[in-house]
């Protein structure tokens, strides 16, 4: 009996099991009141924010049911532009040939040099900076260091960080020396924190919490400007970037409602707790 | 007849079960096939191998080159392989003929548990102590001997645990016979128990190798990945695995399409090694 028991389990838990890996219905939204579901994929910097905000929405809305999946900034853009998902999460600015897209900014991000604490290296230039990406300085005593081999951090093709960097700095990904290629900012921080003659670019939220927690890395400034949240919110930090949701065509009135309560006041503590800088709306 | 038709609901979803894990497996490797076709028509077979270098996202200007993967993916493999596999062996050898019981009883259960521990310890691990002591001989430290390190440490448990399985399977005739024969312990095991379990320490090892080849989250944390066939032992590397982790999320069209084709390569080493396997196994059965 037991035997058999534990088959017809198997045999009623196995259909089940195949069910549930069977893909979801697309988002849908209705009219009238708020009810349906939002499907949102995109920049793994944006989706812990979203994901936050997510939740609060659906505490006010309990008929709403917000779905969000990372996978890039691109994927994000490319979501959107499908109809995959209805809203994409893009940490950058829109290009050129996305104009079609309606890009809503929810918060403020920046991207900063860091390097290891004990460097004796205070500043680079814009200039440095690019001929160490380029390999064409490869020792910290060519920029007032130690003289020890400059080890090269970049990032993963794909990544939002990577294009801001590559675009303020007017680099060509194909010809950046990189010496470590690593996944996210977090992998980024460790690397740098763990090899004294590293440099690095992560997001500067992250930095900063990283910096402030006792991890061995320093911020560099950019321009003679320092790099903190407080720089990004007030415009001055030059490497900035929004922290977008993306939209494609005509924007239903849950899409509205959801975009509108991620740049309200109501959501600044969420946005700050994660190290971002809250959008300045018009009050 | 209850018992009949209890029995018969047993077989059936036995069938179901076997059935079911059976296709899973098929159906990886169809859509593998499915999904590798797109890249290899749009992008065309030829470049993985002839293109100068790894650019996916580049638009018009994207490169595909899998070589570098591919290098670091066999080197890796093969530099850790001949590491763990003779410490492995020789601790199984240990653990079987000369530990006391008590002993070699504390040994196995450290190495089950060394085996158990998941990969992003060894990773994390790895990336915090190993990289710093390779920068030490020569920056940057995350390279292609600190991969090769992390996994050996990984596959040797696998590897000690399938060899003391191998090692103890030798008929106790053999054993007997060579102490009859008044024969050293030494020599009992070179000349008597390797060749009658030489079979069962090349599945060992045939194993250990293919647990090296699927490795991804410590590769990944401790090889640099720089899209480079490597010169020396301390260049950074990117293994085919790490290349997928590292980009799938992010890769769309023509990119997302040539990881796919990186995946099938992948598949394509582990059933040549399934199939030494199976080769060995069924030598071993017949010794």
């Amino acid at each position: 009996m037991k035997h058999s028991l534990s088959s017809l389990l198997l045999a009623a838990v196995l259909p089940v099991a195949l069910v549930a890996c069977a893909p979801s219905e697309a988002g849908t939204t209705t009219d009238g009141g708020l009810s349906g579901k939002l499907t949102l994929t995109g920049s793994s910097t944006i989706a812990p924010l979203a994901l936050e905000i997510a939740k609060r929405f659906e505490e006010r809305h309990p008929d709403v049911r917000i779905d969000v999946q990372t996978g890039g900034s691109s994927r994000g853009i490319s979501d959107a532009r499908s109809g995959l998902a209805d809203i994409g999460m893009a940490s950058r600015r829109l290009k050129d040939g996305e104009i079609e897209l309606t890009a809503h900014a929810i918060a403020q991000d920046g991207v900063c040099m860091i390097l290891h604490a004990s460097n004796v290296v205070a500043s680079l230039t814009d200039d440095q900076v690019r001929a160490i990406y380029l390999g064409e300085i490869e020792n910290w005593s060519e920029v007032g260091g130690e003289d020890a081999p400059i080890t090269v951090v970049n990032k993963a093709a794909g990544r939002a960080t990577l294009e801001v960097f590559t675009k303020h700095f007017g680099l060509d990904e194909k010809e950046i020396q990189a010496d470590v290629i690593v996944g996210d900012n977090e992998q980024g921080i460790k690397t740098v924190a763990g090899n004294p003659d590293s440099i690095g670019y992560v997001s500067i939220g992250t930095a900063e919490y990283s910096a402030g927690s006792d991890v061995a890395i320093k911020l560099l400034p950019a321009n003679g400007i320092t790099a903190s949240t407080a720089s990004v919110g007030s415009g001055s930090f030059p490497i900035g970037r929004p922290l977008n949701l993306v939209t494609f065509g005509e924007v239903s009135k849950l899409q509205r409602a959801y975009i509108d309560f991620c740049r309200s006041a109501e959501v600044h503590d969420l946005v700050t707790g994660l190290y971002f800088v809250p959008v300045r709306t018009a009050q | 007849m209850k018992v009949k038709s209890t029995d018969r609901i047993l077989v059936w979803s036995l069938r179901a079960a076997s059935a079911t894990a059976g296709s899973l497996v098929l159906l990886i490797l169809c859509f593998l096939v499915l999904e590798s076709v797109e890249g290899i028509t749009r992008v065309g077979a030829g470049r993985f191998l002839n293109d100068p270098g790894w650019h996916p996202s580049q638009g018009a200007e994207s490169e595909f080159s899998l070589v570098p993967m591919i290098a670091a993916t066999i080197a890796s493999t093969i530099g850790a392989i001949l590491l763990a596999g003779p410490v492995g062996v020789l601790a199984a050898v240990f653990c079987r003929f000369y530990a006391p019981p008590k002993l070699a009883r504390a040994f196995r259960s450290i190495v089950e548990l060394l085996a158990g521990i998941p990969s992003v310890v060894y990773g994390f691990w790895g990336l915090v102590t190993l990289v710093p002591l390779v920068r030490e001989l020569a920056p940057p430290g995350a390279s292609l001997l600190a991969g090769i390190l992390v996994l050996a440490m990984m596959i040797v448990p696998t590897v000690a645990l399938l060899a003391f399985a191998a090692l103890k399977n030798v008929p106790p005739g053999h054993l007997e016979g060579a102490t009859a024969l008044g024969l050293s312990r030494w020599t009992t095991i070179v000349k008597v128990v390797f060749p009658s379990a030489a079979s069962g320490l090349g599945v060992a090892i045939v194993l250990g190798t293919m647990r090296a080849i699927g490795e991804t989250m410590a590769v990944l944390m401790v090889c640099g990945n720089i899209t480079k066939v490597p010169s020396s032992l301390f260049d950074p590397v990117r293994t085919l695995t790490a290349n997928i982790a590292l980009e799938l999320g992010y890769a769309t069209q023509e990119h997302r399409a040539v990881l796919f084709v990186s995946g099938l390569a992948l598949m394509i080493m582990i059933v040549l090694l399934v199939f030494v396997q199976e080769r060995l196994q069924r030598r071993a059965r017949l010794a």
